[in-house]
């Protein structure tokens, strides 16, 4: 199953980027053989507005069954609760280490958004 | 790091002014003017520019003469009113950046070109780094304009270890004001025993509320009408905020402005300041906590 | 003959000097509330109860029948107010959408159509049986004051006037921009301080570049010498009229007064005003 973190390094070590719609990338990781490929979040990193909105269509593009956030605001939940994929909240560590955590089940799903939605 | 938001609803109440003075008691703090279109902290902080740059906030729409053959279709479909015919030509001003004319021209006679909404400007000041901008005489996009502005100052803040970002909004409860709010920590409101103090300062409690955003209100020029600053506590009270401050009318205000210089460095011994002093204490230790 | 009250600071006394002006020439003028964000010259006007009338715009409806999901829409909207959420098909977020059109022009399927949302609200109303007070109020959250403000000034008038007085928003942005765009003549407000006088610059500016007709009212002027008065003088821009600074008036207003109330005399100097800027007009449009 493949699981996006947003990120701003480029492997299993780099940490969780506490800001969805802004990080710079995301990093999908299937969970079944620990592989990874990168997703460069491009144009949304400046978007004045609805960045975690375009974030959130390029995760669901990518073919990833969960997110992992430190937070996430409520236009990019709402997109994600229609398309059906959880938000699983997590603190800022490594991503080595919350792949952990997801596996041994100890990420909890996002019941509603967490803060106020930005349009900047 | 915290970021603080000060605004008002109407004008000309303050805002400005008590900004500047609390990045003087602040010490290290970074300062963003979100006043885009009419910045004016600048003329108290003394600022020395380090960076500047243009800022394009989005695109714009332009016929080019040439290739139109004067159909109308983008004046019809303009939602904007920006298509004007006069003699025959077509032209479009203050343009909205939608790209609905661009796409539908029949002759694909109309450029789709970067916008110029703007000047960004880092600089130094007494008080820290301060970002701030000038938006071009009627431009869109000041909402963007003013995102970009407290983007700049998170990154001074990050740059120099500042843990507090001030930033001064802009009046009313629009585009610019809801991209310097959303997010932020907490909004401080400063508002005046008025008519339209009153009235303004409802609108923009219930933006803040709608953003989810905490919020204290400060009173200014409390005694010219002491009646209406009750009526202010009790509105405030009414809906659970906590402590209100209040400042009494001081022409200080305006001279300050006179000398350039914050209160509390051109009248470091006055009343005023004191007051003002006492009311940065209470907000920050509101927003520490 | 539209006449804009503005100013590039706020809290000058913009709207405190066109409800005087409106108030003096009442038998002629009417008044529009442009200052969406904050309209404030009914608190003044008094008056019965507005009708109030929705401000709608169209924002698209998607038919989950005929979406494919193709993603042409989302492409083309510059304010990302739509997206694709994987199998649960396209959103539509009407708080980022600027009410363009585009998507649904640009559809293949004809999946969208156009659903009313609403912006914000005109208030009309007519105080004393002669005074024409229009407000434009914009939805708290919402994005679009301009829209508001173009539908304020194109209300139909309930009483045939020579002049309407717009009350236009602060700033130099594209609310301003959007109101000053339909007035004949820009009359703008200022006080005698650093802050106003820098703003005040950045207004002429704006107002330049649009080539309108303008002068300069300065409130709370100091006298004759002031900040405001010799920058004007100096750079031969008209002084159209100058209120004194006084504590007085400054409380009457807070008290929800008018300058008719607090400065006798004031209301022929508004109708001399207000004389002198339709005879300018007359001779610019016939000259």
């Amino acid at each position: 199953m493949k699981i996006a973190f947003p990120v701003a390094g480029s492997d299993l070590s780099a940490v969780l980027d506490a800001r969805f719609g802004r990080a710079q990338r995301f990093l999908i990781v299937d969970s079944d053989n620990d592989t990874f490929e990168l997703l460069e979040n491009g144009s949304n990193v400046d978007a004045s507005q609805g960045a975690g909105i375009q974030s959130a269509q390029l995760v669901i593009a990518s073919g990833a069954k969960a997110l992992v956030s430190s937070h996430c605001g409520p236009k990019a939940f709402k997109v994600f609760q229609v398309a059906g994929i959880p938000v699983l909240q997590a603190p800022v560590a490594s991503i080595a280490q919350l792949l952990a955590k997801f596996k041994a089940g100890e990420l909890e799903a996002m019941t509603g958004p967490d803060n106020a939605g930005h349009m900047g | 790091m915290k970021e603080l938001v000060v605004l008002s609803g109407k004008g000309g109440t303050g805002k400005t002014s008590l900004t500047a003075a609390f990045a003087t008691l602040a010490g290290r703090v970074v300062v963003a003017d979100c006043d885009v279109d009419a910045a004016n902290l600048h003329l108290l902080l003394a600022p020395i520019l380090r960076d500047t740059g243009t800022f394009q906030g989005g695109k714009e729409a332009i016929i080019r003469t040439r290739d139109c053959t004067a159909c109308g279709l983008c004046a019809s479909l303009c939602r904007f009113g920006s298509v004007r015919e006069s003699e025959g030509k077509f032209a479009i001003s203050h343009c909205e950046g939608c790209g609905v004319c661009v796409e539908f021209c029949p002759q694909h006679a109309i450029d789709w070109v970067p916008a110029m909404t703007g000047t960004w400007m880092v600089s130094d000041c007494p008080t820290g780094r301060m970002a701030h901008a000038h938006l071009r005489p009627g431009a869109e996009n000041s909402g963007k304009l003013a995102a970009f502005v407290r983007k700049l100052a998170k990154e001074q803040a990050t740059e120099t270890g500042s843990d507090l970002v001030l930033v001064d909004g802009p009046p009313g409860i629009g585009c610019p004001v809801i991209a310097s709010l959303t997010g932020a920590d907490a909004a401080l409101i400063v508002t005046e025993p008025t008519p339209s103090g009153i009235h303004d300062m409802e609108r923009i409690l219930d933006l803040t509320r709608h953003f989810g955003v905490d919020t204290r209100v400060v009173i200014n020029k409390f005694d010219i009408n002491l009646e209406k600053t009750q009526r202010i506590r009790d509105l405030v009270s009414g809906r659970g905020l906590g402590w209100v401050g209040t400042l009494p009318y001081s022409p200080l205000f305006t001279q300050a402005q006179v000398e350039g210089k914050p209160i509390p460095l051109a009248f470091p011994d006055a009343e005023i300041t004191e007051r003002i002093r006492l009311i940065w204490k209470e907000t920050k230790t509101w927003i520490e906590r | 003959m539209k006449i804009a009250v503005a100013s590039g600071k706020g809290g000058t006394g913009k709207t405190t000097f066109s409800v005087a002006l409106v108030l003096a020439n009442r038998d002629r003028a009417r008044i529009v509330d442009c200052d969406v964000e904050e309209p404030n010259a009914h608190l003044f006007l008094g008056g019965p109860e507005p009708v109030v009338e929705t401000v709608r715009a169209s924002i698209p409806v998607v038919d989950g029948d005929l979406c494919t999901a193709c993603g042409a829409c989302v492409d083309f909207c510059q304010y990302n107010a739509l997206a694709l959420a994987g199998s649960g098909g396209l959103l539509v977020f009407p708080e980022l959408c600027h009410d363009c059109g585009g998507c649904i022009r640009i559809c293949p399927n004809n999946a969208l159509t156009e659903g009313p949302v609403s912006r914000g609200t005109i208030e009309t109303k007519i105080i004393g049986g002669d005074l024409e007070l229009v407000t434009g109020r914009l939805e708290v959250g919402s994005p679009s004051a301009p829209t508001v403000i173009r539908a304020a000034i194109a209300r139909a008038p309930l009483l045939e006037r020579e002049t309407t007085i717009l009350d236009a928003p602060p700033g130099t942005a594209c609310s301003f921009a959007a109101c000053m765009l339909a007035a004949d003549h820009c009359l703008l407000v200022t006080d005698p301080t650093p802050f106003g006088l820098h703003d005040l610059a950045l207004a002429i500016e704006a107002i330049r570049e649009m080539s309108k007709p303008f002068s300069v009212v300065i409130n709370r002027s100091l006298g004759p010498d002031d900040l405001a008065s010799v920058f004007c003088r100096d750079q031969g821009y008209a002084v159209a009229m100058r209120i004194a600074e006084s504590r007085e008036i400054a409380q009457a207003c807070s008290q929800g007064k008018t300058l008719l109330d607090a400065i006798p005399g004031i209301g022929q100097d508004l109708r001399d005003l207000l004389d002198a800027i339709l005879e300018t007009r007359a001779t610019e449009v016939s000259g």
